[in-house]
């Protein structure tokens, strides 16, 4: 046989794969490189660290090796007010940096500038730890956020900062957003207000450079409950989030959503066992009217997940 | 058990033990899908049902669900078919049924270490990229790339003049599948990060389901129907017009799926009026094989592999009409992110190519085994429990995602329109339940196949000869 159907039709197809893939994939990489890093990607940036998910340094997703966000209302070195509180991203020695500082270029063009001439984030060095910050720089008469490397500009160690937070304000971000990775909450719940009504009710729809760097986005696609980008201007009670993640039906009694009392662990913040079959003997006792309240839940622990959870919420949720 | 051919000669292992490797892992694997969709849907009726533990937490088995049924039934549904119409249609042998078997087997395992990871909450946490890029390298080099040597070769090896429809389709959409889980998978390999990522996700969602599962599934159904009936496929050209047509316009739309997500607004007008073009080639395929039909009609009643497929042809309908319009903007507004889209998605892998490959499991595994199917009767229950479940679901899940869409646009707060879907979360769940049943069935019906049923004869087809249950 001379005629091959499959050798003509095999350079056909790969043709027209081809330049579709010229039009879907290389061509709006153009637009993505020159997106500018607002303040709320830097942010998400810095305290969620290199990756969420399965990486090198976090193989079990369990939210290992992450930064820390510390709010601090004193210089960790001189130990002055600084007012208003400002936060810090604090890198412990051997902790990866995120893509905004290991891949400047991330940010756009100019922030990746500022960053590294202004705010030397290029003197970091992951073995010996870092901290960041974001200040406000003027170009061409423009502002733009940029990353500071505090340990270069003002000489924060790592242990100080942590130090010189007090353990409310210690947020573990990167952790509280693994966990919510991991618990699958995003199958459920958006992180994207959509450009109809609904930023009326859910808040700002996310802007072109709110994401540079982050890893991954979760989205999510299918909402069975309330977009959560910007719960944390809605609602900032701690006390309502711990209830809601116990059992959602002790604030709201038509939720589905599951209960996360899981997440507690074995033991509460003073050390003891948390007996969770006490717990349901009561709230059921409490649903069938024979109790007055729900019994209390339980104090979590600080290393807990749920704490790292509801601290991802009310910092990086606004 | 075919477990024994994996080190045997590749002259020694007989004809179709692949596809009847791979046949009965993807029932398998549908029986355990659909029974994580229906426990699933369980939680989202009765949040308080199991509790206090993670590994039955709704977001520890959400995705093994998905990605069984797409990875699991799907696919190795997929593979089924192709290890046995590829070398029927070109004449000829499967190039090598041990690399089948091996494919086969290697698809088993690494599926099942991704599920367990995921169910662990071991996660990249890309929605249909779940797995990790070390499962997503076996998944390449164990199940996908031996499954297209062996197609590609088959067809190279053929031993006729042209190439059929079906085989058009199988070749191009193993080398695209290919391409779409290499690209779709970078970011994790790369860290490529931000919007590149959540648009690359999306790339591949779309294009899994536009450049492999519906047009694979188009393409079983241009065998099945013409192989059933007798009848030749009613214009080969057309076939042709709806290949070509998947190529050209449907690789290209996958940014409708983030319309309000801050993508570039070219490239989601463009994906949205690429995306109305998919009506080319449905139309091309639903009316191509309608009109093969004629004369036949009767065996839509009397056939259950015509049932089955004819049904998933006209499926395939709404699919598309809904598919094609509800990505433009004046209707994704309305329905984005609402149990619409989750009723959209199970019209086209519970409907459309369900029903398509459940036709082609049926006809291929009664050839390969010459064995008469069990029962007809167990088969007709297995048709209706699917078929029944999937419209409760389909319906029911339609009205859902109307209601949410119309509490999104009225901003009506959140937690009256959970009130107001509950009743069909209670319908979702009864209809997955009734799938998972008649799943089961099917399971036992095919084992009974392979054990009791009536020894075909030579040069005879199965769905030739009368039923004797």
């Amino acid at each position: 046989m001379s005629f091959q159907q499959h050798k003509l039709g095999a350079a056909a197809i790969g043709g027209m794969l081809g330049i579709s893939m010229c039009i879907t994939l290389m061509f709006p990489s153009f637009d993505f490189r020159s997106a500018e890093s607002t303040w709320v990607g830097l942010d998400k940036n810095l305290s969620n660290g290199r990756v969420i998910g399965f990486s090198y340094e976090d193989p079990l997703v369990i939210g290992a090796n992450k930064p820390i966000t510390v709010i601090l209302d004193k210089d960790p070195k001189t130990g002055e007010k600084i007012d208003p509180p400002m936060r810090a991203y604090v890198y412990e020695p051997g902790v990866p940096f995120a893509p905004a500082v290991r891949h400047p270029a991330n940010t756009g063009p100019t922030v990746s500038q500022l960053s590294l001439n202004v705010g030397r984030m290029g003197e970091a060095s992951e073995a010996e730890g870092a901290v960041f910050g974001i200040n406000r720089g003027e170009v061409n008469g423009k502002d733009w956020d940029y990353i500071e490397n505090l340990t270069a500009l003002k000489g924060w160690t790592p242990a100080d900062t942590l130090r010189a937070a007090t353990d409310e304000n210690t947020r573990y971000v990167g952790k509280g957003k693994t966990v919510y990775i991991t618990e699958g909450c995003w199958w459920c719940h958006t992180l994207l207000p959509e450009q109809t009504q609904d930023w009326q009710v859910f808040g700002a729809p996310p802007m072109l450079g709110d994401f540079n760097g982050e890893m991954p986005t979760a989205f999510g696609s299918d909402r069975k409950a309330p977009d959560i980008l910007h719960v944390a201007s809605r609602n900032s009670s701690r006390e309502w989030m711990d209830m809601h993640f116990f059992n959602p039906r002790l604030v709201q009694p038509n939720s589905i959503m599951p209960r996360f009392d899981y997440l507690w662990g074995e033991t509460d913040a003073h050390g003891n066992k948390i007996d969770f079959d006490k717990w349901r003997t009561e709230y059921k006792e409490y649903r069938a009217g024979i109790r007055i309240y729900p019994p209390e839940i339980p104090e979590y622990a600080g290393d807990s997940e749920v704490r790292a959870l509801v601290d991802w919420i009310l910092t990086s949720l606004k | 058990m075919l477990i024994k051919y994996l080190f045997a000669k590749n002259e020694d292992i007989p004809a179709g033990s692949s596809s009847v490797f791979f046949g009965f892992s993807a029932i398998f694997w549908f029986v355990v899908g659909t029974g994580l969709g229906s426990f699933n849907a369980a939680k989202l009726a009765f949040p308080d049902w199991v509790t206090g533990s993670e590994m039955f937490a709704f977001g520890h088995m959400r995705q093994v669900h998905v990605l069984a049924v797409i990875l699991g039934w799907i696919s190795m549904a997929f593979a089924m078919t192709m290890m046995y119409m590829t070398p029927a249609l070109g004449n000829t042998k499967l190039w090598s049924e041990k690399l089948g078997l091996w494919n086969a087997f290697l698809w088993n395992v690494g599926l099942s270490i991704g599920l367990f990871l995921l169910w662990m909450g071991i996660t990249s946490g890309r929605e249909y990229s779940d797995l990790i890029w070390p499962v997503d390298i076996i998944i390449f080099f164990g199940v996908l790339l031996p499954l297209g040597i062996n197609v590609w070769m088959t067809i190279a090896h053929r031993r006729t003049q042209g190439i059929y429809i079906t085989n058009w389709f199988f070749g191009a959409c193993v080398f695209m599948i290919m391409v779409v889980f290499a690209v779709g998978q970078s970011p994790e390999l790369f860290n490529l990060t931000g919007l590149t990522e959540a648009y690359m996700t999306f790339w591949f969602a779309h294009n899994v389901l536009g450049l492999w599962i519906t047009p694979v599934a188009a393409a079983i159904a241009y065998y099945t129907i013409p192989k059933l009936t007798g009848n030749p496929l009613y214009s080969h050209r057309i076939g042709h017009l709806h290949f070509w047509s998947i190529i050209a316009f449907y690789s290209t739309p996958a940014s409708h799926h983030l319309m309000s997500a801050p993508l570039p607004e070219w490239l989601k007008s463009f994906a949205s009026v690429e995306g109305v073009l998919i009506l080319i080639p449905a139309v091309a395929f639903v009316a191509n094989i309608l009109l093969t039909m004629k004369g036949k009609w009767s065996m839509f009643v009397e056939n259950i592999e015509t049932k089955f497929s004819i049904t998933g042809v006209l499926l395939a309908i709404p699919l598309n009409m809904q598919g094609g319009f509800q990505q433009t903007r004046a209707i994704n507004w309305y329905i984005h992110g609402t149990g619409w889209i989750v009723a959209h998605a199970h019209l086209a892998l519970l409907g459309m190519s369900t029903f398509l490959e459940i036709a082609a499991v049926y006809f291929g595994l009664q050839q390969i085994l010459r064995r008469k199917l069990y029962s007809l009767a167990l088969a007709n229950f297995h048709y209706w429990f699917v078929l029944i479940g999937f419209c409760i679901y389909w319906i029911s899940m339609t009205i859902a995602g109307l209601i949410q869409g119309a509490g999104k646009i009225y901003e009506v707060p959140y937690i009256d329109v959970v009130v107001a879907e509950h009743p069909y979360m209670i319908a979702r769940w009864v209809g997955g339940t009734m799938v998972f049943t008649g799943n089961l069935v099917w399971l036992y019906n095919m084992y009974m196949t392979a054990r009791e049923g009536t020894v075909v004869p030579a040069g005879r087809y199965a769905h030739e000869m009368a039923y004797e249950r």
